[in-house]
């Protein structure tokens, strides 16, 4: 057994751990961090990234298939193949070249890396098992950044036909008949993507609309959306598991159960913190419900030992654990932090697009506010028009009293990269006067964020 | 129905504007015949202006604080009837004013307007009638229980490594946002200490309190005399000892009636009987035309504190007065400021004065001349001092003078006789009396 000291070990390498890692290298700490696979966690390797790939590839594809019956636009093009395979080596192509950056960058910053399983012998004391064996490792700061895997159901788990996100990334052809228990994010944008490479998809939701965490406005023109791409959408609906040839999901709908044929069933129920196998019970750390509980300094209920990420609760989105490894590292540096963000912008990388910033008019109302409220349709907005991305809108909620923007909600083609925007605003303590008052570029659909102020103040101009 | 207006009438001699001060009616409002409408103050005098109809208030001409000239319109009324709108201009029928004519010099005139209003309602707090002034900052919006302070990033980050809680600052910008400026701010004057243990908060809330009515004649006057007067200021101590035990004795044997004796009229007659042997201190100098006006009528102006402000009633022809006549004007006119039932007349006047912040304690003041008056005496506070009597320390009660003079019309040596020729009578009371 070898031993290591150091000032900061962080479990876990993935957008909250190597965060964490930079930021103390950067700040001179010595830093430790340990995974036991490859560095980027889920978001490098089986979560955002790979996701957004396949869903460029999808969409690019579906394009093409698009032009194939000619269009409106005046191209016309043969009909597209796709090589599945190829699509998925390129996205581990990019992989690759992340999870090595963040390997590079950690190098960069001194920050020493071991690959291997950590579990924790006390509050300071942890051991990796490593191929070569178990190092232990002494650290003033430990920071457990464990990150969370994917919810099984316990009468159809993983194997076989049944796969989750991780496989479906991976899948070497679309499936013919695909089914998708589960119309989170996930699923839809997954479920989106291969119904644009040809799959004939089914989404079996429990509740009465998808993206259920979503208000019903923002997701109506994805459901529209749904519809045009042939996806069946169950509604309430229940699945009940694999039909006994294994080529179809039982789902149970208004006490009738229907067998819906299926070559592959994704499961994207959601995901769960983890909190067990790596010796939490060596540790008296106090819980918030499945996640650890922890303060405004990310810190558990024992001193020196923080926790970052998924495995502290929701939203559980790498943005939330990069900034929280960011503030961890900084505070064992002795600076003075603490959590005091306004905003965890949330996107669905569905078609179209759903951005969420702050509140909605809903939650607003909930926290005791007097809202103003109004939204701005891109079927108004020229840039829209010209590509061919009518559908959406962009939603301001403010406080009556002063105008404080509370949050921002939009639906579109592209709307993703607003969120920037939203952000920004929320973050910085904008008023719907500063948004209404900043002149946004002609022609984007940026101009709909103006104008959706300007509704809410009363006297928008293109509507 | 139809339109009364009614035009600030002529509210005293040679006034060609008056200071409105205060509105008792708004807009809307129905009001009777005589019904105050607005106090007005011309030099020192508050003034009220009447309604001489029945109406209502359907137009109001100035805020608290503006200036109006003589004749403009202040007050819209409706009324029953035709009205006096359009007959207008010349033929308006200006209330008349309330104030009295001047009452001849040496005529100490009881009369005073009715009720003026300014012991009623400070005329610092014309909030209720004037909107916000410009500029007038509005009140930081204060955050509710458990609400996260508004501040962009930079600033939070800011606070955070100067250790400031921004629970603590108040933000200037929209919605309460803190600016960088406002942290600025709460470093220079709030706050470089930290939340004290002691639950004491430092306050940086700045509240305007616009300077108009009787405090911005003040802030003239004083202007006026500070930057005009090169003054020499003179400090004896007098020993009051005798003169008090002759205070104490009349006081006892007072007749039925008479006001209670303080050392004021004492210092009146001295003053008198100095000033009868050098008169060129009781003299208004208009350095404007370059006269000195040397007066016979010693009128000893006594500044009286009041909770408006300043102002200084003035007792008229000390020298034709006797010691409890002056003890007797002193307490009428003191209480008449107090009240602000003083007339103008009463209110100016002067040619001479005393300030007393005698009962305050204090050593030295250095008194600011009543321009355009050459002299002013200051009254500080009367002590028991061990005094050397040149074979051992005896207990004096002693009291300083001090005192300030117009340099350009009275020399050092004049006013150090002047004050010295005080003292002596001061000390030895019977020579006050003495012919």
């Amino acid at each position: 057994m070898t031993d290591l000291t150091t000032k900061l070990l962080i479990i876990g390498g993935g957008p909250g751990g190597y965060v964490c890692g930079i930021r103390a290298g950067q700040l001179g700490l010595d830093a430790i961090v340990v995974d036991a696979e490859a560095l980027g966690g889920t978001c490098l390797n089986v979560g955002c990234i790979p996701s957004k790939a396949i869903i460029h590839a999808a969409d690019e594809f579906e394009k093409a298939a698009h032009f194939a019956n000619s269009s409106a636009l005046g191209i016309s093009a043969s009909a597209p193949k796709l090589d599945l395979s190829k699509t998925v080596s390129w996205k581990d192509g990019i992989v690759k070249r992340l999870t090595g950056g963040v390997g590079g960058l950690l190098k960069k910053n001194k920050v020493r890396t071991l690959k291997g399983w950590a579990s924790f012998v006390d509050g300071k004391t942890v051991d990796v098992t490593t191929a070569e064996g178990v190092t232990r490792i002494r650290a003033e700061n430990i920071v457990i950044a464990t990150g969370s895997v994917p919810v099984e159901l316990p009468f159809m788990k993983f194997g076989g036909n049944v796969i989750s996100s991780t496989g479906a990334l991976a899948l070497s052809a679309p499936p013919k008949n695909f089914a998708i228990v589960g119309a989170g994010y996930i699923g839809l944008e997954l479920g989106i993507a291969f119904a644009k490479f040809g799959s004939k998809v089914s989404v079996v939701e429990a509740m009465d609309r998808i993206l259920p965490t979503y208000d019903a406005e923002l997701t109506r023109p994805v459901a529209k959306r749904l519809k045009e791409l042939g996806v069946n959408v169950i509604l309430g609906g229940k699945a009940k598991g694999l039909s006994k040839d294994g080529k179809a999901l039982e789902v149970e709908q208004n006490g009738k159960t229907e067998s819906i044929p299926a070559d592959k069933v994704l499961v994207t129920v959601g995901r769960k913190p983890l909190t067990d196998g790596w010796g939490r019970e060596k540790l008296t750390l106090d819980m918030d419900g499945r996640f650890i509980r922890i303060d405004d300094k990310c810190e558990t209920a024992m001193r020196g030992v923080y926790a970052i990420g998924d495995v502290t609760g929701e939203p559980m989105l790498a943005h939330r654990a990069m900034a929280q490894g960011e503030m961890v590292a900084e505070i064992v540096a002795g600076h003075k932090r603490r959590w005091d963000k306004r905003a965890i912008p949330a996107v669905c990388f569905t078609d179209p697009e759903i951005v969420s910033v702050g509140l909605s008019p809903e939650e607003a109302k909930a926290a005791g506010h007097k809202v103003k409220s109004a939204s701005f349709p891109f079927s108004a907005n020229g840039r829209a028009m010209t590509m061919e991305g009518e559908d959406g809108f962009i939603r301001t909620v403010a406080r009556e009293e002063d105008h404080l923007l509370l949050g921002v909600q939009a639906v579109g083609r592209g709307v993703s990269e607003l969120s920037t925007a939203f952000g920004l605003a929320i973050e910085m303590g904008a008023c719907l006067e500063d948004v209404a008052g900043t002149i946004h570029a002609h022609p984007t659909q940026g101009e709909a964020f103006q104008e959706a102020a300007l509704r809410t103040l009363g006297h928008a101009l293109h509507i | 129905m139809g339109v009364h207006v009614i035009k600030l009438p002529d509210v005293g001699e040679g006034v060609a504007e008056a200071e409105l001060v205060e509105w008792m009616v708004k807009p809307g409002d129905n009001v009777m015949e005589d019904q105050v409408l607005a106090a007005v103050m011309t030099d020192k005098a508050t003034v009220e202006i009447p309604s001489p109809v029945i109406g209502k208030v359907i137009w109001v001409g100035a805020k608290a604080g503006e200036v109006v000239a003589v004749g403009a319109p202040i007050v819209r009324l409706e009324v029953d009837g035709a009205g006096n709108a359009k007959a207008d201009e010349t033929a308006a029928p200006i209330p008349e004013a309330k104030p009295p004519a001047p009452p001849p010099a040496g005529e100490l005139s009881a009369k005073r307007t009715e009720g003026a209003p300014a012991a009623k309602s400070p005329p610092q707090s014309p909030s209720a009638t004037a909107s916000p002034r410009a500029g007038e900052r509005k009140p930081a919006p204060s955050r509710k229980e458990g609400e996260k302070p508004l501040a962009s990033p930079a600033v939070r980050k800011r606070a955070a490594d100067s250790g400031v809680d921004l629970r603590r600052v108040t933000g200037s910008g929209p919605a309460g946002r803190i600016t960088h400026e406002d942290l600025d701010n709460y470093f220079a004057y709030g706050g470089s200490a930290p939340a004290s243990v002691s639950g004491l908060a430092p306050d940086t809330s700045v509240k305007e309190i616009p300077v108009i009515g009787l405090r911005r004649k003040i802030a003239e006057k004083m202007t006026v005399s500070r930057s005009r007067i090169p003054d020499i200021v003179y400090v004896d101590e007098v020993d009051m000892t005798a003169l008090e035990d002759l205070r104490a004795k009349l006081d006892a044997e007072k007749k039925e009636g008479r006001t209670k004796l303080t050392v004021l009229p004492f210092l009146m007659r001295a003053m008198a009987k100095a000033i009868a042997e050098q008169p060129q201190l009781n003299s208004l100098y208009d350095d404007e035309a370059g006269v000195v006006r040397q007066y016979g009528g010693i009128h000893i102006g006594v500044a009286a504190q009041t909770d408006n402000g300043l102002v200084v009633p003035v007792v008229r022809h000390v020298e034709a007065k006797g010691l409890w006549e002056c003890a007797a004007e002193v307490a009428r006119l003191a209480e008449a400021a107090k009240k602000g039932t003083a007339t103008r007349e009463e209110l100016s006047g002067s040619t001479i004065t005393i300030t007393s912040l005698g009962a305050l304690g204090g050593i030295v003041t250095t008194p600011v001349i009543n321009h355009p008056e050459v002299a002013i005496v200051g009254v500080n506070k009367m002590q028991v001092r061990p005094m050397w009597d040149g074979a051992a320390f005896v207990p004096r009660k002693m009291m300083n003078l001090s005192c300030a003079f117009d340099h350009r019309i009275i020399d050092g040596w004049n006013a150090a006789v002047f004050v010295q020729r005080v003292k002596t009578l001061m000390e030895n009371p019977a020579m006050i009396f003495v012919e």
